[in-house]
């Protein structure tokens, strides 16, 4: 399994400008690495609907390189999305699967089928122009700078070390996150869009 | 003698007021009754017609293109509006962007009793949301359209339209 801090610090040199949309447990990461803050977005407020808002952020900026980093359990909430990705063929797409087959924020309940879901296989079939599964950070880290610079839409599903979360929700401590209403914001602004 | 031809929405209207207001994606789910519409839609180079597998996608992949500059408009059945609840609060209300919902009143009618729980539950779904609407039967109606989406960018919300003409002629030429 990779661990999700290492994944990030590995995927970070070869971002170059490329939005990055991360969801999830794991997706927390992600603030301690990233350069570009203007160029990252929240578009939580809906679990199993940040993958669709990726998706329409891809057709809404086709120059720009969109980087979804989604997780299993809220892909499977609207499995249905890879098939309506597939169907609009974003060439500009690239959509990794953090898979730590479980529920990680409620205690670790396993996903539906957690272990034996091909989600590479998946997205291959529906019609993803390449698919890709790692389970180790070195596979990753030797085939990730290829992959972003292929035409989309591209799937790479990795198998992430689960960090459950059991205390409850009061006690947990929380790291400031930018509120979706704010990465829009600058990201509009460093895009001139008005 | 009411003229019956007369009375119908034409899809071409509806094709007419979005491009008046400047919309650039249609987020869809096709269904048996606007089939005459879609056709239509896809014979517009100004305006991308974007397939949704389910209809809660239609509301986030909204509010992805709006983050980038286009106008989406979320073309859906009643039926499909009522699954889409969490989207619709989570990616529309929450987020606060301009949206017109254009939405097929299943089961609706003006005349007798409303059997169809699709259509009885529509403007209690839509009053619960807080989204307003406005009911389109015919051409007469359609400026509502406009006057719409203006209310939907005047409040950064998402506004309805319910097309109360699906079983009358929507899908005819």
């Amino acid at each position: 399994m990779i661990n999700a801090d290492d994944m990030f610090r590995t995927f970070q040199p070869l971002r170059e400008d490329a939005l990055v949309i991360v969801t999830g447990t794991a997706g927390k990461h992600w603030a301690d690495h990233t350069t570009k803050q203007n160029r990252d977005l929240n578009m939580g407020g809906a679990m199993g609907h940040t993958t669709p808002a990726a998706l329409g952020l891809a057709l809404g900026l086709p120059d720009e390189k969109v980087v979804l980093f989604d997780s299993e359990g809220a892909l499977l909430m609207n499995l249905g999305i890879i098939a309506t990705i597939a169907g609009q063929a974003p060439k500009n797409f690239v959509h990794l699967l953090m898979d730590n087959e479980c529920y990680a924020t409620t205690g670790g309940q396993p996903v539906p089928n957690a272990q034996d879901i091909n989600y590479a296989g998946m997205a291959k079939e529906a019609g993803y122009a390449a698919a890709y599964s790692f389970d180790n950070i070195e596979d990753f880290a030797t085939n990730i700078g290829k992959i972003m610079q292929e035409t989309g839409p591209v799937f790479v599903a990795m198998k992430i070390v689960p960090e459950v979360e059991n205390e409850p929700i009061g006690q947990r401590t929380r790291r400031p996150t930018r509120s979706r209403a704010e990465t829009i914001r600058t990201l509009r602004e460093e895009l001139g869009i008005s | 003698m009411v003229n019956q031809q007369a009375a119908l929405l034409r899809p071409e209207t509806l094709i007419a007021e979005f491009k008046k207001i400047g919309v650039t994606h249609i987020v869809t789910i096709p269904d048996s009754e606007t089939n005459y519409l879609y056709e239509l839609m896809q014979e517009q180079d100004w305006l991308s017609v974007v397939p949704a597998s389910r209809e809660g996608e239609t509301f986030a992949i909204a509010l992805g293109l709006s983050v980038g500059g286009k106008v989406p408009v979320c073309l859906i059945q009643n039926t499909g509006m009522m699954e889409s609840g969490d989207s619709i609060r989570g990616m529309a209300l929450d987020a606060g962007f301009p949206l017109l919902m254009v939405v097929g009143y299943r089961g609706w009618n003006r005349h007798g009793v409303i059997t169809d729980t699709a259509a009885r539950y529509t403007e209690p779904f839509l009053n619960a949301m807080g989204v307003n609407y406005y009911l389109v039967e015919t051409d007469e109606d359609a400026e509502r359209i406009s006057i719409a989406y203006e209310e939907a960018k005047t409040n950064n919300r998402p506004v309805a339209i319910l097309v109360g003409d699906e079983y009358h002629g929507f899908n005819r030429i």
